[in-house]
């Protein structure tokens, strides 16, 4: 018992080190990408390559002028960055990075906790994002903070619905909630990848992260020229730092979910390493290599849509999350349930 | 080393009572609401309690019955507080007294 | 050390459950409602803690994502559009009712450790090892089996709970806001 606490801690601190440090350089990423987008150099002057860039914005939020509204409730106000933040990073917990490593002969499982209940874990951390953004609009006791706040809310737990019907499509070809077995089964090549069977639900998926996210085109609450910031307008210094990497972390957590769920999570296509006969350690080291991989792709993919396209309207927001995804993924339902039904091959996943 | 059946018991006692003492002293609609479901959750509190020392699986799908009630019930009453709300512009039940003769 | 000695659950049950009432008390004692609704949110994550540590893992995620993470959006939602103010007196009844109301809860209390004690010889505590229980699949298999009425039932309720909901908030609205979320 004690082993497996100390397993637990380790495994949770490499992770965590290795999350906020991924953090940290995606405003370095952004930043960068979107200057080659739009042909410019892009940060460059601190460190080489403008690498140390993050740095110098953690230590310029450090030491900006805390600055607390009169109308704000305290307490609360404290309470939601917080919030965002935890409910950002938890969601970390299950995901699977690798099959195992071995080191001095213990079997370490590469996620933190494999819990057999992976998909509504996720879904559970999911609703509880919606929080930190409707009480820091609420609390921070001004109109434009609460509208930025209600309007976040709202389309967070629209496209919440349509982000848990696709994965339901995911469920029911596994056959289980637990994310290690839904990475397995899309083992063997492209064709087995979630993606590429069920196209539909990984499209969804997709667009709905972007909409739970709050990243353009979605980002209508903290839209700067049309809500000032939108729920995080009255938040200053470490506070707002804490919403910046409170959403880049969400990034990363939704972008590791969908490298799992639909892009075959570990999986390296025709490379059969274990019968290369690498060791256990290799191995697993190998699929985080791959994983991360996949993870860098998503996030690129989410910096690039975010400089090429523009912002929706709050209703054609709304419109495109109840009359067009949802029904998607229902479509999408409905063709897994026929498929499992008829036996089809690619769908079969599951025999029960 | 199990908390016996008994303390989850009292603890959704307690919880039932501080919804009773909410929804008889409070006059705010919502707040009334929100101590309506503080009564509910401590009903399936119990329900899994037993569950639990029984072994027994209607009792957690009664409760899944529960929530998705609960639910229903708290779409439409927001509704009609809404509404009333936008007549009156008060969310007291004091004023909502047209009845009274 | 070993840890196998500490009495794990009992800690976080003691904890989790002073959290709880804590959270109770705030809900109903507290004047401003949006801090009645966060307390609300702790109150039913701590009971999801609850149902985990008694062997409901199914039930405890439902909770977060039924109870805390849709229904209580809806009461913020609420309260928030109607910009309901902390009043500087808040809305209560008159004393006499107050202490009634205290009354009535005590009354509620001791019938149910009444029911508690006398109940408590069948109590005998079968401690079902049974692997699968609680997990989604068991509370599937009992709720397709043997309560399928009972869920086309809830589906439709909901269904009309939603519809009436739409109803009821757009009907006396001069300008209907395009978007009631319902549950």
């Amino acid at each position: 018992m004690t082993a497996v606490l100390i397993e637990a801690s380790v495994k949770v601190a490499v992770f965590l080190v290795l999350l906020l440090t991924v953090v940290a350089y995606m405003v370095w990423v952004e930043r960068k990408v979107s200057a080659a987008m739009q042909d410019r150099p892009g940060p460059n002057r601190v460190g080489p390559m403008g690498l140390l860039q993050p740095l110098a914005d953690g230590l310029k939020f450090l030491f900006k002028e805390d600055i607390v509204p009169a109308n704000a409730h305290k307490p609360l106000y404290l309470l939601a960055p917080v919030l965002t933040l935890a409910a950002a990073l938890a969601g970390f917990a299950v995901i699977p990075f690798g099959s195992s490593i071995e080191i001095g002969g213990r079997n370490i499982s590469l996620a933190i906790a494999d819990v057999n209940m992976g998909i509504l874990y996720v879904l559970a951390l999911g609703s509880l994002n919606v929080y930190g953004l409707m009480i820091a609009g609420w609390a921070s006791g001004s109109k434009y903070s609460l509208m930025g706040g209600l309007r976040a809310g709202a389309q967070v737990i629209s496209y919440e619905l349509s982000m848990g019907v696709s994965l339901i499509g995911v469920l029911m070809v596994t056959g289980s909630l637990r994310l290690s077995e839904v990475v397995q089964l899309q083992a063997g090549g492209f064709w087995h990848w979630n993606l590429v069977t069920q196209p539909i639900a990984g499209l969804v998926f997709f667009v709905a992260c972007f909409a739970e996210t709050n990243r353009l085109p979605f980002d209508l609450p903290e839209a700067e020229s049309e809500l000032v910031a939108g729920y995080h307008t009255e938040y200053s210094s470490m506070k707002f730092a804490m919403f910046f990497m409170a959403e880049y972390a969400h990034m990363v957590t939704v972008s590791a979910l969908m490298a799992a769920l639909f892009l075959g999570g570990w999986h390296l296509p025709f490379f059969d390493l274990q019968q290369a006969g690498w060791s256990v350690t290799a191995i697993g080291l190998t699929h985080m290599a791959v994983f991360a991989a996949k993870i860098a792709f998503l996030l690129v993919l989410f910096v690039w849509v975010r400089w090429t396209l523009p912002r929706f309207r709050y209703d054609q927001l709304m419109d495109l999350g109840w009359k067009v995804l949802f029904p998607l993924a229902l479509a999408n339902l409905v063709y897994v349930g026929i498929g499992i039904a008829m036996g089809l091959p690619w769908l079969g996943g599951f025999t029960r | 080393m199990r908390p016996p059946t008994e303390w989850y018991l009292a603890i959704a006692a307690l919880l039932f009572t501080i919804g009773v003492v909410g929804v008889l002293a409070r006059r705010n609609a919502i707040v009334i609401f929100m101590s309506i479901e503080l009564m509910l959750n401590a009903v399936n509190l119990t329900l899994v309690a037993y569950a639990d020392s029984f072994g027994a699986s209607d009792a957690q799908v009664f409760v899944f019955f529960v929530m998705a009630v609960a639910a229903a019930e708290a779409a439409v009453g927001l509704a009609i507080i809404l509404a009333i709300f936008r007549r009156r512009r008060s969310t007291s039940v004091d004023d909502v007294n047209l009845l009274k003769w | 050390m070993s840890l196998e000695a500490l009495p794990l659950e009992m800690i976080v049950f003691v904890i989790t459950a002073a959290v709880a009432a804590v959270a109770a008390l705030l809900v109903v004692l507290h004047r401003n409602p949006v801090v009645n609704a966060v307390a609300l949110i702790v109150n039913l994550a701590c009971l999801a803690v609850f149902f985990l540590l008694l062997r409901a893992p199914f039930l405890a995620a439902v909770q977060v994502i039924v109870y805390a993470g849709a229904i209580m959006v809806l009461f913020l939602f609420v309260i928030m559009l109607l910009d309901l103010k902390a009043e500087l007196h808040p809305p209560r009844a008159g004393a006499f009712q107050r202490v009634m109301a205290v009354f009535a809860g005590a009354a509620f209390l001791s019938l149910m450790v009444l029911a508690m004690r006398r109940s408590r010889s069948t109590f005998a505590m079968k401690e079902v090892a049974d692997a699968g229980h609680g997990t989604v699949e068991r509370v599937a298999e009992e709720m397709f089996r043997n309560h399928l009425v009972s869920f086309e039932l809830a589906s439709v309720l909901l269904l009309v709970a939603m519809v009436g909901a739409l109803v009821i908030a757009r009907a006396f609205a001069e300008t209907p806001d395009s978007q009631e979320p319902s549950a």
